[in-house]
Order: structure tokens, then C-alpha cells, then sequence
């Protein structure tokens, strides 16, 4: 849950931090760290991941933040696409669509009802999300692997068509774009608009975060895993498979469409190529190469998602390559990277992390214990 | 002595499954009485899984009915099972390969977690609590299987007897009225196979047990009644003794002998 940072300090959290300089040490830090209710532990880990982010905007251009806000929404919405993948066992394909449901839902709300505050809109987009992923987990929840995988890529190639058959209502392949409100006045002497919509959408993600989090960490996560790895096993423990299923795509659809939300309100444009398959198959594949059944994964895939994206750019811009080329040379490199990950480490970037942590931490104990925070409980 | 019809744990009356074709139950009646140890045997085909996925839901009879403590169970789905106090293991364990050995037997006790939708996501409430005290008791489960140490390992990593032991567990966290084997001895070295006859007697002071085995041993020892079944259709039960030489079970056994001897 924590930010990209991954100095010992600021993944403990700050209060934690001064315990340590007082009595004991890393390892007995990281033993306390460990005892510590779950609750605390994840808020914790929010609230440090916050101050990083406040930290990081203020050091940063617009450019950055922007870019540090997108790998927020990304990560949200991967983290989503990961409880559905990687605890349900449910592969979907079409993932953008909920992205592109949440988006637009934002887009609608801001344009017909602008005296809806923020807060009221983002939590109607998710509901409006939640109510999608339920109708399509309930109609996918007996097909499996491949016919499922089909029937969400078919959602994701239908969903941006909407926006051209409804061209009034959706304002066609120019999409919607609209005004939304920044820093509050008594703060715009001090932050930036960037910093403020970082700091937004960060919390944002990292309140839901805490959920995921609880969730992965709880029964509803051990449900999902059950069901993931044998639905006759977990159905005669007493686990209802079918509402399990669905539980994890309301989930997941609603960290979709919270994102898309977050999308439209920091690029304050909702437009049908932002969600094209395209988006849907980025999502998966930067979800295998941070690492599924951890949210850490997520975090790595989200950042993967923002600067392959950009170093494609840069090295296209080097190269002086042709548009053509360009535009696709993001896709060849997720392509090379997730087969040369996949060849060699098929648990992902955060699968990697964890070797080493473990490879460390038997070393002897050198002082990075507190850095171990909640993945390692997880399954896989 | 004897306890009424309605104490009966599970009962399968005039049970019929026809897969296509063939006929694999025909008219079965079978009943587990309140702390007894019985047994279904019968040569490999005979029906005795079918029976089983049937006592459990897995599989809806064409006729006949399922009924516990002297209500019907009609509409039986898997997932009830656990809720009346039934647990039940697979001849293929079935343990979840990506959870730990832990978390494999945390998820047997589903009947006893109480956590709705909203304190599972918010963690506040009772969450902690019951993780603790399902984590409890899934570590004294394991502890009394003597396989504590493996907590936290992957199944995958495991000897096969463990992890029958770890499918056992899984099975018993529920504290279960009933329990259910399925070929629990398939496997086994000699000193697991006494191990198992005692911890099936020490069970039987706390629940019913009704198992599938084709060890005879083990069998005529830890059973109080015996149900043979072949081609689908009950052909003898009684106390061991009776069983044992009923000249209807040995022909059984050795007209099937003849076509297919795997196990």
C-alpha cells in the first residue's frame, strides 16, 4: 500500500520511525510491525504512503505530478484487475470497460449536476461500477478461463463503441470534456493545481487501498483463493463459489471505474480511445509483470503502465523513428518485458523483491525488516 | 442403544443416479446414527463416490431423498453441507495448492466465521478477532495431528501422507457432527494405517464418521455397520462379523476381481 518509496523509514511509518531511534532496533521494530492488528498496520502504511506523496509533489514539476497521480489511479485500478485475477481466478480481458464506465459516469455528473462536490461524484462513479461488474459477474459467473476471458474482451471492444452510437449523449470519438474545480482558493498561494490533484486522487487510492488490503488480508480474500484453486474443495468447506465470483468482479469493477473516475477528473476529459482494448490487454499484461496476489504487484505494474508508456516515447524521439513505428513501440516493449519476465521470473517484479527480502533477511538480519510490510502474508 | 431415526446425521432413502444409460445407484438406503463408525465398501465402479457426491450435494439424485436429523434436505448444495455440521474429504485431497497449509485449514472453518461484507473489507469489528480465533483453533487442529510444523508450507512441498493429514484437518476444524472419508488409507505406509485406525476410534467419542475404504483391515477394525454396495445396489450391510461372511460380498468382490483388479 505504501508509495514507491523504499527506504526502511517511510515504509514503517513516522511515528514507528521514532520508536526505533528510542529502544530495540530494525528486527525488533519489524517484530512489533508484525504483531500490530491488521487495521493499524494498512493505515499506517496508507498514512506513510500519503506523506510520501506530499513529499514527492513538492519536489517535483507538474510534468511529474501528473505522472506520479496516474500511477495512482493506474495502481487502483490494477490492484482491482488483481483481486479479480489474482484471488478469484476469474481472467477478464476487459477491464477498460469499467475504466470507461467510471470515467464517463465522472464526466456526466460534472457536466448535468456540477453542484455535486467531488467526494459525492467519485462515490456515485464507483457505485454506478460496482452495479455493472455485479450484472456481468452474475452473467459470467459459470464460464471459465478462455469463454470468460472472451466474454470480457468483448466487453471491452463494446463499451468505447458506446460513446459513437450515443454521440449526443457521449459526444462521439471527441468524447466529453468539461471544468473541474482545482486547489481550494485558501489553499492556491501555497499548492499547485498538479500537487492538489496528486495529493486527490492518492488519497483516494490509498483509502481503497486499506480496503483491498483488509480484504486480501481477511476471510473474503481465503474465500477467493479457495475458489480460485478448487471450486469442489471450497464449495464443501461452505463457501458459496458463485457469490464469491461475483463478490471479487464487484470489487474489482468498482477499483476499475473509481480509476477511470480519477482518470477523467485529472485529465478532465473522458475520450472512447483512452479505453480502447488496448487499455484492457496494458492492464493485464503490467499486472503479470509487477506480480500477481500482492498489491505491491500492482504498484510495480502501475509504474510499468506510466513509464514504458514514456520511455517508448523518449526512445522513439532518440531513434527519430517513424510515427507509425512509434506509436507501437510501448506495445513491443510490455511485449518484450513480460516475455523475458515471464521466462525468467514468472512471479513478477514484486516475485523477484521478495526473494530478495527473504535472500537478506537470512543473511542475518541486516536492518531492512521494517520494509517487509503486508505482502508477505500472501498466498502464491 | 438405539437412538431414533430422527438423530440420524444423514440419511439417503431410495437414492437413484442414472448417468446416461447406466445406472449407478439403484435404490440406495444408507443412515450414519449419532457416534458410529460406518463403513461403505464395494469393488471399484461399485458406486460408492457417487453415493457420496450425492450425500453431499455434488451430485442431485433422480429419485430418493437426503435427510439429516430428520429434516429433508432437499435442493442440497455443496455448500451447505459444512452448515449442517457435516464435513467431507476428497479421494483427490483437493487441497488449494497456492495457500499455505495454515490458510488451507483456516478455510475449512467457514461455518464458524461470522464476518460480513462490510468488517471484512473495513477490518473493524469482530474481524480480528475471529482471524485469531479461527487461526486458533486451526493451529490446535493441526497440533493434534501432530503437523503443526508445517503451518506454513505449500502443500506442494509436502509428503503425501502429511498431506492427507493437512485434507483431515481441513475437514475437522469445522467440528463436524459428521465426517466423511473418502479412501482416508489410500497410500498410507503401515505405521500411518495404525495411526489412522486410532485417531478414527479417538473421533468417534466426538462424531459419527462414515468412510470409503478399500482396506479390509482397517475397515472390519474401526467400523460398528458395514453398507456394501455393488453395481449401484446395496448387496449386504450389518455388523463386520455378518459382512465379512456374507458369501454375497465375497462373490462380489471376486466376480469384480476377475475384471479389474487396481486397487
Amino acid at each position: 500500500m505504501a508509495s514507491s518509496q523504499k527506504s526502511p523509514a517511510t515504509a514503517a511509518g513516522p511515528n514507528v520511525e521514532e520508536a526505533a531511534r528510542g529502544s530495540g532496533g530494525p528486527r525488533r521494530l519489524a517484530e512489533r510491525w508484525r504483531t500490530l492488528p491488521m487495521l493499524p498496520r494498512h493505515l499506517i502504511a496508507a498514512c506513510a504512503a500519503m506523506i510520501a506523496v506530499i513529499a514527492l509533489t513538492s519536489i517535483t514539476d507538474p510534468g511529474a505530478n501528473l505522472r506520479l497521480a496516474s500511477i495512482g489511479f493506474y495502481m487502483l485500478a490494477i490492484a482491482g484487475l488483481g483481486i479479480l485475477i489474482g484471488f478469484s481466478g476469474q481472467v477478464s480481458l476487459g477491464h477498460g470497460a469499467f475504466m470507461f464506465i467510471g470515467a464517463y459516469s465522472t464526466a456526466l455528473f460534472v457536466i448535468h449536476m456540477p453542484m455535486l462536490p467531488l467526494w459525492l461524484n467519485l462515490a456515485l462513479a464507483v457505485v454506478i461500477s460496482c452495479l455493472a461488474g455485479l450484472i456481468i459477474g452474475v452473467v459470467c459467473a459459470r464460464l471459465h478461463g478462455p469463454y470468460l476471458a472472451g466474454a470480457t474482451l468483448a466487453l471491452a471492444v463494446a463499451m468505447p463503441a458506446l460513446a459513437n452510437r450515443f454521440s449526443d449523449f457521449l459526444g462521439g470519438p471527441n468524447g466529453l470534456s468539461f471544468v473541474m474545480r482545482g486547489t481550494p482558493p485558501a489553499l492556491s498561494d501555497m499548492v499547485s493545481n498538479t500537487q492538489w490533484q496528486a495529493w486527490v486522487v492518492w488519497l483516494t487510492v490509498l483509502i481503497v487501498l486499506v480496503f483491498l488490503a483488509n480484504l486480501s488480508h481477511g476471510r473474503l480474500g481465503r474465500q477467493m483463493r479457495a475458489v480460485r484453486d478448487d471450486e469442489t474443495a471450497a464449495a464443501l468447506s461452505g463457501i458459496r463459489v458463485a457469490r464469491v465470483k461475483v463478490t471479487a468482479f464487484v470489487v474489482s469493477a468498482g477499483c476499475g471505474g473509481l480509476a477511470g473516475a480519477l482518470q477523467a477528473y485529472l485529465l478532465k476529459t473522458a475520450t472512447p480511445s483512452t479505453f480502447a482494448v488496448a487499455l484492457s490487454l496494458s492492464l493485464l499484461a503490467v499486472l503479470v509483470l509487477g506480480g500477481l496476489g500482492s498489491l505491491w504487484g500492482a504498484l510495480w505494474g502501475a509504474i510499468a503502465m506510466v513509464y514504458v508508456e514514456e520511455w517508448g516515447d523518449s526512445l522513439a524521439h532518440a531513434l527519430t523513428l517513424d510515427t507509425n513505428v512509434a506509436n507501437n513501440l510501448p506495445h513491443v516493449l510490455y511485449g518484450v518485458l513480460l516475455i523475458a519476465l515471464v521466462l525468467t521470473w514468472p512471479s513478477g517484479v514484486q516475485g523477484i523483491l521478495r526473494q530478495l527480502g527473504n535472500a537478506l533477511r537470512s543473511r542475518g538480519h541486516s536492518g531492512n525488516g521494517t520494509t517487509s510490510v503486508p505482502s508477505t502474508q500472501q498466498g502464491k | 442403544m438405539t437412538p431414533s431415526l430422527t438423530d440420524h446425521l444423514l440419511t439417503a432413502d431410495g437414492v437413484t443416479v442414472r448417468f446416461g444409460g447406466l445406472v449407478a445407484l439403484k435404490d440406495v438406503h444408507i443412515t450414519v446414527p449419532p457416534g458410529s463408525v460406518v463403513g461403505l465398501i464395494g469393488p471399484n465402479g461399485a458406486g460408492k463416490t457417487t453415493l457420496f457426491n450425492v450425500l453431499s450435494g455434488l451430485i442431485t439424485p433422480d429419485t430418493g431423498t437426503i435427510s439429516s436429523k430428520g429434516h429433508r434436505l432437499s435442493g442440497l448444495r455443496p455448500y451447505h453441507l459444512a452448515n449442517h455440521g457435516i464435513s467431507r474429504t476428497l479421494q483427490g485431497l483437493n487441497l488449494f495448492p497456492g495457500m499455505t497449509v495454515l490458510d488451507n485449514v483456516m478455510t475449512g472453518g467457514e461455518r464458524l466465521a461470522k464476518t460480513g461484507l462490510f468488517t471484512m473489507l473495513t477490518g473493524l469489528g469482530r474481524f480480528e478477532r475471529d482471524e485469531r480465533a479461527l487461526r486458533g483453533r486451526a493451529m490446535a487442529v493441526l497440533d493434534e495431528l501432530g503437523i503443526a510444523h508445517v503451518a506454513g508450507a505449500y502443500p506442494s512441498t509436502l509428503a503425501y501422507g502429511v498431506q492427507k493429514r493437512v485434507a483431515l484437518a481441513r475437514a475437522l476444524v469445522n467440528e463436524p457432527e459428521l465426517l466423511m472419508l473418502d479412501e482416508p488409507a489410500g497410500g498410507l505406509s503401515s505405521e500411518e494405517l495404525a495411526e489412522l485406525a486410532t485417531r478414527i476410534r479417538d473421533l468417534r467419542e466426538r462424531m459419527s464418521v462414515l468412510l470409503i475404504e478399500h482396506h479390509m483391515d482397517l475397515v472390519m477394525d474401526v467400523c460398528d455397520h458395514i453398507v456394501v454396495l455393488n453395481f449401484g445396489a446395496v448387496i449386504s450391510e450389518g455388523p463386520p462379523d455378518v459382512v465379512r461372511n456374507d458369501p454375497a460380498v465375497t462373490a462380489a468382490y471376486l466376480g469384480s476381481a476377475e475384471e479389474s483388479d487396481d486397487e
